[in-house]
């Protein structure tokens, strides 16, 4: 009788050397052919990060100051380091690992390690198993180097240094401390075979037995158990009855517990629920779904059920309990880190956006998250790229330019959309106007001022300014005999773009 | 245009609807909003209720803009004392929606673009129903509701809801009605507005907001008195302006230049 053969181990390291910068090509803030570096402020002066391959063949790395890399690649672009979303990305290319061996764990900031022990076969052995991987890897717009070794410490060094012995290997690649690297560049030792064929007990006693159990580790004779990157379950909580339930009480009592049970599975994991779905399964096989979201993360069960309260309010049938329910589950498909916070004793200690927050979750809930706007607006001098609406859920910064003091305003409160042509009477016709018909009414204007010239913005169109670029607009900020103020504009200029102007409302001032 | 008549209608309304008023010194003084004019604060007794519903009625359809503009004064100068955001509630069907609340305006009235949330809705009935929720949670420091057109909804049982939430949560209701007649209402004060001249400037270009305010209502105060203010964003004030002053003759308006020749000569 054989005895079951020992698998041998087998471990494989991807190691990702242009990550930051391939990140920022595929996020489209960078073009593929021209020099780019990740920068980020480091000692009181911003210094390059990460480069990409044209910087790093152009001789610049990593640690240089911004300003001595400029000045020898005047056409290299700068971007800010985001290890954040280079974590996200690396985060793809685990779940991409997972597909050869469940064991994969990443190794940031640029690698991932994977258990292969009794894996390789399965894809047709060890050479056409890292083609697949750095193929599959390819895919998703990045350059891995792959390689497979005994140990995960050897293959990690193989994969960053290349080649396909350890012994080869220079003492850089050593996962030591700088320090011993340094001693041990000192007393002559170029690569790890050189360190790899003294004694261990004389090693250890000069540079400390870590080293010893690194060498041993990166030889094979010694493996290191890892720790395999697993998606956390979903939560997930059910409760089913002996009876059906059918009173609207009774079912809001169970999703209260269910909530709370929710609520500790959440706690426990540091996280609050940003969406919450509640499914009803009715005796005769009829599934009601109850699906609210919150603007931040949550695990409070009153808050919970406040907003359910408000969607069973809102929704156009009624729920229908029929003759009862016989289970109803609570899944948190989506959660946010939620950090415990310590409670206030008084009121005044709660802070005020908090409750702004809850409000607005409530509002949307009811009304629909498109009724919440928010003003927001961009550098243009065309009116209505300059403010307009946004959803409340798009974070981005608004601050239009300080009003100059002792000035009234130049912007409307109000802004038709889209501006209401008019009639209107000018005494010349390049002239400021003297008179209009809007509304069935005619206006008497008696103080005006202006034009203030808006060009088109020729540079959006397609075809630029060669094609057609637009009409200038001529803005007047017109006071009618009544009092009300309006801001005009004539649309063209008079012999120049438009042989007849057309002149527009296009705001109402208070 | 029945901008005239609705003093007369507020009147009628008054002997039918309200209650007796309750005496200005059970209002304390810090939860009051002064204006910032000081004649037309000492007519209010120091100012309006920080904590009530206070209804601005366009004098006439298009007079809107002054109710909002006003209204948004106030709202600007309750922002300046209380952390609280401003939430506008603002109908997204009918003639509000061809006209947006445009953000460098609102900046340039001194409003902080950041601090004020819209909710568009599609009828009465739903912005009243937010504005309830809004100001019982106690979240806004003021609510601003703006309504054009009749709304039957908007009862004095609704006005009523409101004004006790306001009071319980100290938030200042703000309610702006363009094109409709005023109804009985529990509101703390009436306003009409309309239109009025800017302040004259230099140049004799249009100058910043002005409103020709009439106090129709006042619980527990003197009304009916009438005034012109302006709008002064930097100091975040109401000025009064004179009557007078905007009426300049004809001529002068037309020949700035000459005018100026002769006060030099």
């Amino acid at each position: 009788m054989r005895k079951a053969s020992v698998p041998v181990p087998l471990h494989m390291a991807l190691f990702l050397p242009w990550l930051p910068s391939e990140r920022a090509v595929l996020a489209k803030a960078v073009a593929p052919d021209v020099p780019c570096a990740l920068i980020e402020k480091q000692r009181g002066a911003l210094r390059l990060v990460a480069v990409d391959r044209r910087a790093a063949r152009l001789g610049l790395t990593p640690g240089l100051p911004l300003a001595d890399a400029r000045a020898r690649v005047p056409e290299l672009v700068s971007l800010p380091h985001a290890p954040e979303a280079d974590a996200a990305l690396l985060g793809k290319v685990v779940r991409l690992c997972g597909d050869f061996t469940p064991m994969v764990a990443p190794d940031p900031p640029a690698g991932v390690l994977c258990d292969m022990t009794g894996c390789a076969h399965l894809f047709g052995g060890r050479d056409a198993l890292r083609g697949e991987v750095a193929r599959r890897v390819g895919m998703l717009g990045l350059t891995a180097r792959v390689a497979l070794a005994g140990t995960g410490e050897a293959a990690r060094a193989l994969a960053r240094f290349g080649g396909e012995d350890v012994r080869a290997l220079p003492i850089e690649a050593l996962a030591a401390a700088e320090e011993v690297r340094v001693a041990l560049a000192r007393a002559g030792f170029r690569t790890l075979g050189e360190l790899m064929a003294q004694p261990s007990a004389p090693l250890a006693a000069r540079f400390g037995s870590e080293l010893v159990r690194l060498l041993a580790r990166l030889a094979g004779a010694e493996s290191q158990p890892m720790t395999p990157h697993r998606p956390p379950d979903p939560v997930r909580v059910e409760m089913r009855f002996a009876e059906p339930v059918g009173r609207t009480g009774d079912v809001l009592d169970a999703i209260e517990a269910l909530a709370g049970q929710a609520a500790v599975l959440l706690a426990r994991r540091g996280e609050g629920g940003r969406a919450f779905a509640v499914r009803l399964h009715r005796s005769d096989g009829h599934v009601a779904r109850l699906i609210v979201e919150t603007g931040a993360p949550t695990r409070d069960p009153a808050l919970l059920l406040r907003l359910l309260r408000e969607r069973i309010d809102s929704l156009a049938d009624p729920l229908d309990p029929g003759f009862g329910y016989d289970s109803i589950d609570l899944a948190v498909p989506r959660a946010d880190r939620l950090e415990e916070r310590q409670q206030g004793l008084t009121e005044e200690a709660r802070p005020a956006g908090q409750d702004m927050a809850g409000l607005l979750d409530r509002l949307a809930v009811r009304h629909g998250a498109g009724a919440i706007l928010r003003l927001a607006g961009e550098d243009s001098h065309v009116p209505e790229r300059a403010g307009h609406l946004a959803s409340c859920e798009e974070t981005g910064l608004f601050d239009p330019p300080p009003p100059q003091a002792g000035e009234p305003p130049t912007r409307p409160l109000l802004l038709l959309d889209p501006p209401q042509q008019v009639e209107v009477l000018a005494s010349v016709p390049d002239g400021p106007p003297r008179l209009f018909r809007w509304r069935d009414r005619a206006w008497r204007i008696v103080r005006q001022e202006g034009p203030e010239r808006i060009a088109p913005e020729w540079w959006r169109r397609a075809d630029g300014h060669d094609g057609n670029p637009g009409l200038s607009r001529d803005y007047y900020r017109a006071e009618a005999d009544s009092g009300h103020r309006f801001w005009l504009f004539r649309h063209g200029l008079y012999e120049r773009e438009t042989d007849a102007p057309r002149w527009y409302v296009h705001g109402l001032f208070a | 245009m029945h901008g005239d008549s609705i003093l007369a209608t507020s009147k009628s309304v008054r002997r039918g609807a309200d209650r007796p008023a309750p005496s200005r010194a059970d209002v304390p003084a810090s939860s009051l909003l002064p204006l910032g004019a000081e004649r037309v604060d000492a007519e209010l007794g120091g100012g309006l209720k920080g904590d009530g519903l206070h209804e601005f009625y366009a004098a006439r359809t298009e007079d809107g803009i002054g109710a909002l503009g006003f209204a948004l004064g106030l709202a600007r100068r309750a922002l300046a004392r209380d952390a609280r955001p401003l939430l506008w509630l603002r109908l997204s069907r009918g003639p509000a929606a061809r006209a947006v609340p445009y953000g460098p305006g609102l900046a340039e009235l001194g409003l902080p673009p950041n601090r004020l949330t819209l909710l568009l809705l599609p009828d009465g009935k739903a912005l009243l129903r937010a504005a309830l929720d809004a100001v019982r949670s106690g979240a806004p420091g003021a609510v601003l509701l703006d309504l054009e057109g009749p709304c039957p909804l908007l009862d004095l049982t609704a006005s009523r809801r409101l004004t006790l939430a306001a009071e319980e949560t100290g938030t200042m209701v703000l309610m702006v009605r363009g094109g409709a007649r005023p109804v009985p209402s529990a509101a703390h004060s009436r306003w009409e507005v309309a239109a009025a001249p800017s302040p004259l400037r230099e140049g004799d270009v249009p100058g910043g907001p002005a409103f020709a305010l009439t106090l129709l209502r006042h619980r527990g105060g003197r009304d009916g008195f009438a005034c012109t203010v302006a709008w002064d964003r930097d100091g975040g004030m109401f000025r009064e302006t004179e009557r007078q002053e905007s009426e300049a003759p004809a001529s002068l308006s037309f020949l700035p230049a000459a005018a100026n020749d002769r006060k030099a000569g």
